[in-house]
């Protein structure tokens, strides 16, 4: 007799016949932007620890702008496309938003870690302590961060796929419309905030120091596009693969039956 | 007429998914047996804690308390989920033909109930191990009423995330904590003012207490049935 697996492989046809495309993650476009990222990040290195004045009242923190500012945008856009993405699985049952998701909810994950961690070294010489519990936006984002890492848990549980999403997606929604209450709650508990208010719109920084800053969120701009297209095409071929999986076994059963 | 009836409908089917995991409650005896001494234990822990100080526990008394309601909560969540876990509940709650919101607003109400029966025995509890006093009756039962609708409405909808999953025990908390923040901040602030502890606007804090239980209430209304459906 021979094994399922010979009987239901179709014979000749290659992996990626089953496969709608990208077949993988990486592509010349994103090869382009992977170079274009990395570039920018030497610039903003460069600029940003060698060029750029140490400032009057921050002295030398204040270079941490140029990862903090950054990843804290990064972050909350990331996790604004996974809640978009949440609600559009469960109104339009959309694979490619879920995907979407997905991937806003990992790429969030790290650039809120690194808000939080930049934020601490940042608080300890210009607060005196790495953490601050008057801070409104400090602490909201550290809930962010752990709903957000109970969203991948979620992710990780496994499953059915359409039944993971649904899960996930729950989650977001939840994560997605609390967050406010939680930003509201500890700003009344505070009642007070020492972040600082927004260097950019009260005219503080020196130009050399502004225009790095932009250069900054344009590279986190690019780091992050080049970010969610891998990882939203590796959860695409995940769900590829899965499918194919259960095409696989079903043929198998099938090609037993038939016998 | 017909939203009066639609209405009607929807409380008897609600109030039947609740007074099921309710009977359910009774007859298997948890929340006497097992929560009620659970609350009391982490009371009585953090008595411990903090070295049995008695103005320390005084000043601490509302935080403390919060906290035990909100590990109680991950507990009530989870029996309420292992209910329809079991011999396929849960599809059996799907083909029923009742509202999802409906099954949800029970399954939250059922939670409700448990919690307000915990909370009942664990101020007083409170009180006394701590040695504090309640200065204000009604803004205490308002805060207590308040985040116990929040509370059990994301309790249950998060607990129907993680139901029939292996890991469901160790993933709710992670799940449901971060996002009760706001009413162990709320509630806490509340309970110093109606404990006289420290003089804050208990009421306001009330208000944003409502406003999360709405918000919850509202998104377990939607979510709940392509969870049903799907998890």
């Amino acid at each position: 007799m021979t094994p399922p697996a010979q009987t239901v492989e179709p014979s000749g046809s290659p992996v990626v016949s089953y496969l709608d495309s990208p077949a993988r993650a990486g592509s010349r476009f994103t090869r382009w932007l992977g170079s274009a990222t990395l570039a920018g990040i030497a610039a903003v290195a460069a600029l940003g620890l060698l060029t750029v004045p140490a400032d009057d009242v921050q002295g030398d923190a204040v270079r941490i702008i140029f990862v903090h500012v950054p990843s804290a945008l990064g972050a909350y856009t990331a996790f604004g496309l996974t809640a978009a993405g949440s609600v559009m699985w469960l109104w339009r049952r959309s694979a490619w938003w879920d995907t979407t998701a997905h991937a806003g909810a990992e790429v969030g994950v790290l650039l809120c870690g690194l808000t939080l961690v930049t934020g601490m070294l940042w608080g300890r010489p210009t607060w005196g302590a790495y953490w601050e519990w008057g801070d409104v936006r400090l602490v909201t984002t550290l809930i962010l961060f752990l709903v957000m890492v109970g969203y991948l848990s979620v992710r990780a549980l496994g499953g059915d796929p359409a039944a993971v999403a649904t899960r996930a997606a729950v989650v977001g929604l939840v994560g997605g419309v609390n967050i406010p209450i939680v930003n509201r709650s500890v700003n009344w508990w505070a009642n007070r905030t020492l972040h600082q208010q927004s260097s950019l719109t009260e005219g503080k920084l020196e130009d050399l120091t502004l225009f790095t800053l932009f250069l900054a969120l344009v590279v986190a701009a690019l780091a992050i596009w080049w970010m969610m297209v891998h990882r939203f095409r590796i959860g695409w071929l995940e769900r590829q693969l899965q499918a194919r999986d259960l095409e696989t076994a079903l043929a198998a059963r099938r090609a037993e039956a038939g016998r | 007429m017909s939203a009066w009836r639609a209405m009607r409908t929807f409380a008897g089917d609600a109030g039947l998914v609740a007074a099921k995991d309710l009977r359910i409650e009774w007859r298997a005896r948890t929340t006497l047996g097992q929560v009620l001494p659970f609350a009391l234990l982490v009371l009585v822990l953090f008595g411990f804690a903090l070295d049995a100080n008695r103005p320390a526990l005084r000043l601490a008394t509302p935080g403390l308390l919060w906290m035990t309601v909100l590990f109680v909560t991950v507990v009530a969540a989870q029996r309420s989920v292992a209910l329809e876990s079991a011999d396929g509940a849960r599809r059996v709650l799907l083909l029923s033909g009742m509202a999802p919101a409906a099954a949800f607003a029970g399954k939250a109400a059922a939670v409700a109930v448990q919690l307000l029966a915990v909370e009942a025995l664990v101020v007083p509890g409170a009180v006394l191990l701590y040695g504090a006093a309640i200065e204000s009756v009604p803004l205490v039962a308002a805060a207590c009423v308040a985040a116990t609708v929040g509370l059990s409405a994301a309790g249950s909808l998060l607990g129907a995330v993680v139901a029939g999953v292996r890991a469901h025990q160790t993933v709710l908390p992670i799940l449901l904590l971060p996002v009760s923040a706001p009413v162990l901040i709320a509630a806490t602030r509340a309970f110093a003012d109606g404990l006289g502890t420290v003089a804050v606007g208990g009421w306001s804090w009330v208000g944003l207490l409502a406003g999360f239980a709405a918000v919850n209430v509202a998104v377990g209304a939607v979510a709940y049935g392509p969870l049903l459906e799907d998890a």
